[in-house]
């Protein structure tokens, strides 16, 4: 038995339109209320930032003040902020216990290492003079934050601090880090089973232990390591325990690019007839390191941070400044202002960093990246 | 088939092999000279100064208090149990903060993903905060908010009934020890060995039949389930021991000081925002192509999260995790900065009563040094239970 497929045609009904996905109602719903569980977050997000946002407001702005009015601040205590706490420390948190009438030369000496820094972050500047930049810059700022010459006073080392002793802390932790780890990382990957050792235990080590313990033995046990009758200064002891600690890691940073690297590469330059360090200066660092560059400013992001441990051993960096700034009578009940200048600064100086490492990563990522 | 005869032995400058023989000689000689040169400074050193060496000090009475620890001490016991304590003060911390900011981390990673806009601001504009503020910085803050903006012991905020925080810390109620806790403990016993003798009977059906049970939730219900039969058999003990407000003070129930408080704050906000990365980037490392096969084979969304993305994410997860870990328990060392008593703080005060610094500096990288490899051990354990299992 057959049957007639010459039935009338009967179409089914039209299914409804789908609900609008234009327009702010869809905007709505897609973003915030897509589903009962999104809903309820929303709901409880959208309250405690109802709850949250009008007592921040009134604190930080609208009862707020602005001058270094102590007896205004004390008054409006528990209301508003009191931003006259910058206005009034605002040198001894930037400068620590540089004299007060040579604060120019903290400042400067810091313009031009942050100038230099910033140049430095140009693919542009990136050629060898960049290099004898740094030096001339490094010399500069010594020479000049030291005094001592054509009328400028000597100013101890000990009485640096705030934002250019952070700087110098950062800058030259990770510059003069950066070759020792290059070293670092090829030994780890040596041939050479002593070598190898010696690297891994370093880097193990210092990978290891907490910075502190390092600072505290660049403080205490760094002078018992000198000749008898010569004396180390704190700010260098303190430098060498931060380089040592930041080369280790950025090891691990540039192995990771080492590693990355096909083998091929390697024995396509042994076929060449090139040698150990002309393979690794012409063929594998300029490749491993262009890999591992976002990951290297990571590193310079957790060595800025790092420094404000240097606190700990007496040196007053920024953190520790700002602990020495607001420690009179007067101010002492508007820490929480200073503190949150302070991490105003660290926080934009680290957040240009991380989206400097974003673009830098898409900048060099041209020769692998599918278009 | 003809082998290639084996390399002679050069010694001549132009064979690589002698060069690395002498390179590493000469390094191993180079650094010889170097300790030998820092030793007999260091010697001098002492010598003139009159720094006496050795860990005999260890055995002496220590002759501070410490503020806080989970057992009693008092001045008169020796360095070693003083160290002790700062351990298990470190360990207190650093076990705690592992767990919550674990749990925040993940809740927060998870948010930064979600499709509801205002979640994903917020968790994002949580972990930019929290990661580009030095943690010593975040501590000083937390610290000046523990003993300055909150209020006095008289008139402590009760966040729930029994439970006061003040500048005097936390308070809040323990359960008192009694006999029939056993029970309890008897009970959660036997629900472990249920759920094993469970999950063993639903692998084996599954590989039988391939017919699949759940087994996690089971397991845990029957742990549960166990625990409370244990306790109600051992005649429910339900003593607390419930803090009390005098007039200066709170007296009984549990207490954890405002330093503590303080640390374990800080090093949960700012550990969390790094594992909301690392738990973010994980997810993300999981390929669309996954979530449609997943769909495609018509397992259920919570099938998928489960047998799908999970396992995947997590081998990405482990790795980055394991150094979290690791910079948390070394960051615990910032209590010195608050004044809260662990190893670090308890090391620097002995260095300073006995002034050896060499031999206190190295006791404490040395514990470091074995806490980083028992973690990182243990978290490789798992890790290796997670990996792909390739030949």
């Amino acid at each position: 038995m057959t049957r007639s497929y010459q039935q009338h045609f009967e179409p089914i009904a039209p299914r409804k339109p789908p609900t609008s996905h234009t327009g702010a109602m869809a905007w709505l719903h897609r973003h915030f209320f897509d589903g009962p569980f999104n809903s309820f977050l929303t709901i409880l997000f959208l309250a405690l930032l109802l709850w949250a946002i009008p007592p921040v407001f009134n604190w930080t702005i609208w009862y707020a003040i602005p001058n270094a009015d102590n007896e205004a601040c004390r008054a409006a205590q528990g209301l508003g902020a009191c931003w006259g706490v910058v206005a009034e420390k605002g040198r001894l948190i930037l400068f620590g216990r540089y004299p007060y009438a040579e604060q120019w030369r903290p400042l400067l000496a810091s313009s031009v290492l942050v100038v230099l820094l910033v140049v430095s972050c140009l693919r542009s500047f990136w050629r060898p003079s960049l290099v004898l930049a740094w030096v001339l810059v490094y010399a500069f700022f010594f020479a000049l934050m030291r005094g001592g010459f054509a009328g400028l006073t000597p100013i101890e080392t000990e009485r640096w601090g705030g934002l250019p002793l952070t700087l110098l802390l950062a800058s030259v932790s990770l510059v003069v880090a950066f070759p020792l780890a290059i070293l670092l990382a090829l030994g780890r990957q040596s041939d050479l089973p002593a070598i190898r050792t010696l690297c891994v235990v370093f880097i193990e080590f210092v990978r290891g232990v907490p910075l502190i313990s390092v600072l505290f033995m660049a403080s205490f046990i760094l002078p018992l390591f000198m000749p008898q009758g010569t004396s180390i200064d704190v700010l260098v002891r303190v430098l060498i325990g931060m380089t040592l600690f930041t080369a280790a890691y950025l090891a691990e940073v540039i192995r990771g690019g080492l590693q990355a690297l096909p083998k091929g590469q390697v024995e396509a330059a042994h076929s060449l007839g090139l040698s150990y360090w002309q393979i690794q200066r012409m063929i594998v660092l300029p490749q491993a390191l262009r890999l591992v560059v976002p990951s290297i400013v990571n590193t310079f992001i957790g060595a800025f941070k790092d420094t404000s441990l240097v606190t700990i051993v007496s040196l007053y960096d920024l953190t520790g400044a700002v602990q020495l700034a607001l420690g009179d009578a007067d101010w002492r009940k508007f820490f929480i202002e200073g503190q949150m200048f302070v991490a105003a600064i660290y926080f934009i100086a680290c957040f240009a960093m991380s989206r400097y490492s974003q673009w830098l990563e898409s900048l060099l990522n041209t020769g692998t990246r599918r278009q | 088939m003809s082998t290639p005869p084996p390399p002679k032995r050069q010694w001549s400058w132009r064979s690589q092999a002698f060069r690395g023989l002498l390179y590493q000689i000469l390094a191993i000689v180079l650094l010889a000279l170097a300790i030998a040169y820092l030793m007999s400074n260091t010697f001098a050193n002492m010598r003139a100064r009159g720094i006496q060496s050795g860990f005999d000090f260890f055995l002496q009475p220590a002759g501070f208090g410490i503020g806080e620890s989970l057992f009693d001490f008092d001045s008169s016991q020796n360095y070693l149990v003083a160290y002790l304590v700062g351990l298990s003060n470190t360990l207190r911390v650093a076990l705690v903060g592992l767990v919550l900011s674990t749990l925040l981390g993940t809740l927060i990673g998870i948010g930064r993903l979600s499709h509801n806009t205002l979640v994903k601001v917020l968790c994002t504009s949580y972990v930019e905060v929290t990661r580009n503020v030095p943690l010593l910085l975040q501590l000083f803050m937390w610290y000046f908010a523990m003993t300055e903006l909150l209020p006095s012991i008289e008139t402590p905020l009760k966040p729930m009934t029994d439970v006061f925080l003040s500048k005097n810390g936390l308070q809040y109620p323990i359960p008192v020890w009694e006999a029939g806790h056993w029970g309890t403990l008897l009970g959660m016993g036997a629900g472990v060995v249920a759920a094993s003798l469970w999950k063993r009977h639903a692998r084996l059906q599954f590989e039988a039949t391939g017919i699949y049970k759940a087994s996690l939730l089971p397991a845990l219900g029957l742990f549960v389930a166990g625990g409370v039969l244990g306790w109600l058999l051992g005649g429910a003990p339900g003593q607390l021991d419930i803090p009390e407000l005098t007039e200066i003070s709170v007296v009984g129930g549990g207490s954890v000081s405002p330093e503590y408080l303080t640390l374990l704050i800080g090093l949960t906000v700012y550990t969390s925002g790094y594992i909301a990365e690392v738990v973010r980037a994980g997810i993300q490392s999981v390929s669309f192509g996954q979530h449609e096969a997943a769909v495609a084979l018509g397992l259920k969304r919570s099938q998928e999260l489960r047998l799908i993305q999970l396992p995947q994410a997590m081998r990405v997860i482990i790795p980055p995790l394991t150094s979290q870990y690791l910079n948390l328990i070394k960051n615990s060392s910032l209590a010195v900065a608050v004044g809260y008593p662990d190893l670090v703080s308890i090391s620097s005060t002995a260095l300073n009563q006995t002034g050896r610094a060499i031999e206190c500096i190295a006791f404490v990288m040395l514990i470091y040094l074995s806490l980083s490899l028992l973690t990182s051990g243990a978290m490789n354990i798992y890790n290796r239970s997670v990996q792909l299992k390739d030949r």
